[in-house]
């Protein structure tokens, strides 16, 4: 089975000109046999100039292969100048994971948009170690929600590795940015009851100004969902869109409180369609978008 | 469609960004400059020019305004030798960043030594990286700098086509047009270039190798100057064709040589920066007619409600 450097390496192969791969290919020698750090960053700053900023668009073999090297790596979004920097990444990780999280530290500090989005698009990749984990806090803290978007979206790195406050942060910044949750790998696995707490008084927060509470919210609430919590629900079946009341269905039927039960009873159309599999968390996001 | 060739949007708000959308601008340059008080360590310095390639670039692409910048030391911080070491240092590492369009601004405050050793050694930088250069003209003893930063461009066998000079005026014009640079003229209130006396200059030079921009910064002056000028020349008898020159087309000239800015970024977006960091400019999704009056709505104190 070939490692994703290896992958990204052959996508590139056979999207970009032969003269453009060996550029990269002796750039990188150059790098690493020289430890140079104005060669790296000549090496990234020229990525986007030698092979252009096109979807790589991988076809569905390809994904297929991403995922059996990396479990859960997701490149469908990647931009061809994004996969030939994570493969520059990649492998100055073969130098070891100390001198990479410095190297990776000191890249994201004067990263432009485009390599931000790089550099933590390929972070599933890179040795795990604290100067990287420290970095990908600081990436969550941007006030861009493409590089936001980049740690939380279609990521495993969040899923497998934040703690529950970042994890739970990262959820609520994300409807605090208007971004979506669908996107984020593991949602569900990572739903816990604090999470819950946190949405059900955002949820609050959102209809003491008058504004509107994306459905999806209810997705993470919906496992945990007891008393008070039942009660917003409720809430969202009497006051709320279409949409929002399947998605207040679909949260109360994942929850066990008896309660719950009895009110998706009262809504056999709906609770059948969430029975039967018709209507699902990610059938009522694709009807959101 | 304008451009703004030299606007520091990193010291203006939202209310700027959406006035200038609306009165055509579809980009802007930032230009790497004096922040109003001396830095004193390179690590602002870094943080500076992160911003300006980073989060300045996020924030007008929610405008719909497409955003490039220029890095450089400026000469006022050249005079600081200690960081201005430091900055040449690290210079190369941005110079190179998406949509860095040009060294500068660089070029002559005082014209003292170091800000000439400066200047040559980020004209070689440029040179090496094959980059437009973006100068600034000093407001004091204007026409000896101006002319004394020609003769130092042409000393490093600079191509005069990669140039633009900043900051002209009606002293200045001629010997940069007759010398092959750029002109750019500044119209900004008080201190530099008036609309009014830039028309003047329009309607006596022509517009070729000509622009006009803002400068607008944390001064008192003009985010809609470039749309302002547009429609007071062509008020005042300016052919169409030239205004285009002078407010768009010029600016998309010779900063794209860089091959960082092409008129694509913004009529036909990369799909990357449609998902990401673009939202689009209303005028090109056929919103709604330029207009440049719109600026004093959300100013307006009268305006109550917040929501």
């Amino acid at each position: 089975m070939s490692t994703p450097a290896e992958l990204l390496q052959r996508w590139l192969t056979e999207r970009a000109s032969r003269e453009n791969c060996d550029w990269l290919q002796a750039q990188l020698d150059k790098v690493l046999r020289a430890n140079s750090d104005r060669d790296l960053h000549i090496t990234l700053g020229m990525i986007p100039r030698k092979f252009g900023r096109d979807d790589l668009s991988l076809t569905a073999d390809e994904l297929a292969a991403a995922h059996a090297a990396r479990p859960n790596w997701n490149p469908a979004d990647w931009s061809i100048d994004t996969a030939a920097r994570i493969l520059v990444l990649c492998r100055l990780a073969e130098r070891g994971e100390e001198q990479f999280g410095a190297t990776f530290t000191d890249l994201s500090r004067s990263a432009d948009l485009a390599e931000s989005i790089a550099l933590y698009s390929g972070v599933p990749l890179y040795p795990a170690g604290d100067a990287l984990d420290e970095q990908i806090g600081e990436g969550l803290r941007t006030n861009m929600r493409a590089v936001f978007e980049a740690i939380a979206h279609h990521n495993p790195y969040p899923a497998e590795n934040f703690s529950e406050n970042r994890w739970n942060h990262m959820v609520l910044k994300a409807l605090f940015i208007d971004s979506t949750l669908a996107p984020i790998q593991g949602l569900d696995d990572r739903a816990n009851a604090e999470l819950a707490t946190i949405l059900c008084d955002y949820a609050h927060e959102r209809w003491a100004a008058g504004r509107p509470v994306t459905p999806e919210l209810w997705r993470c609430v919906g496992p945990f969902a007891t008393g008070p919590m039942i009660d917003d629900l409720a809430r969202v079946i009497d006051n709320g869109t279409e949409l929002e009341r399947q998605a207040a269905l679909l949260a109360l039927a994942a929850s066990s409180d008896p309660a719950a039960r009895e009110i998706v009873g009262k809504f056999p159309e709906t609770g059948e369609a969430i029975a039967n599999g018709s209507l699902t968390w990610d059938s009522l996001t694709a009807a959101v978008d | 469609m304008y451009i703004d060739p030299h606007a520091h949007m990193i010291s203006r708000t939202t209310d700027d960004y959406q006035a200038m959308a609306a009165s055509g601008v579809v980009a802007v340059i930032e230009p790497a400059f004096w922040v109003g008080q001396p830095r004193t360590h390179v690590g602002t310095y870094i943080d500076y020019l992160s911003a300006i390639i980073g989060f300045e670039r996020f924030r007008a692409g929610q405008f719909g305004i497409r955003h490039y910048c220029t890095v450089g030391l400026n000469s006022k911080e050249a005079n600081n030798e200690a960081l201005a070491e430091a900055v040449m240092d690290i210079l190369p590492r941005f110079a190179l960043k998406e949509g860095v369009v040009a060294i500068g601004e660089i070029g002559y405050d005082e014209q003292t030594e170091l800000e000439d050793r400066y200047f040559r050694q980020q004209l070689d930088l440029a040179k090496e990286l094959d980059l437009p250069v973006m100068i600034h003209t000093p407001h004091r003893d204007k026409k000896r700098g101006t002319t004394r930063s020609m003769d130092v461009c042409e000393e490093h066998g600079m191509d005069p086509t990669k140039i633009v000079v900043d900051h002209n005026n009606e002293e200045t014009v001629r010997e940069v047009l007759d010398r092959g640079y750029w002109a750019a003229f500044s119209i900004y209130p008080s201190t530099k270039m008036g609309n009014e006396r830039m028309v003047d200059i329009l309607a006596e030079y022509g517009a070729e190798r000509i622009m006009v921009d803002s400068a607008c910064d944390w001064g008192i002056s003009e985010p809609l100057g470039v749309a302002k000028t547009a429609r007071l020349a062509l008020e005042r008898g300016i052919p169409q064709e030239q205004v285009n020159m002078v407010c768009y087309a010029n600016a998309l000239a010779a900063y794209g040589q860089s091959g960082q800015m092409s008129e694509d970024d913004w009529l036909n977006p990369p799909p990357i920066d449609q998902r990401t960091v673009y939202e689009g400019n209303s005028i090109l999704r056929g919103g709604r007619d330029p207009v440049v009056e719109d600026h004093a709505v959300s100013r307006n104190a009268n305006k109550l409600i917040i929501e």
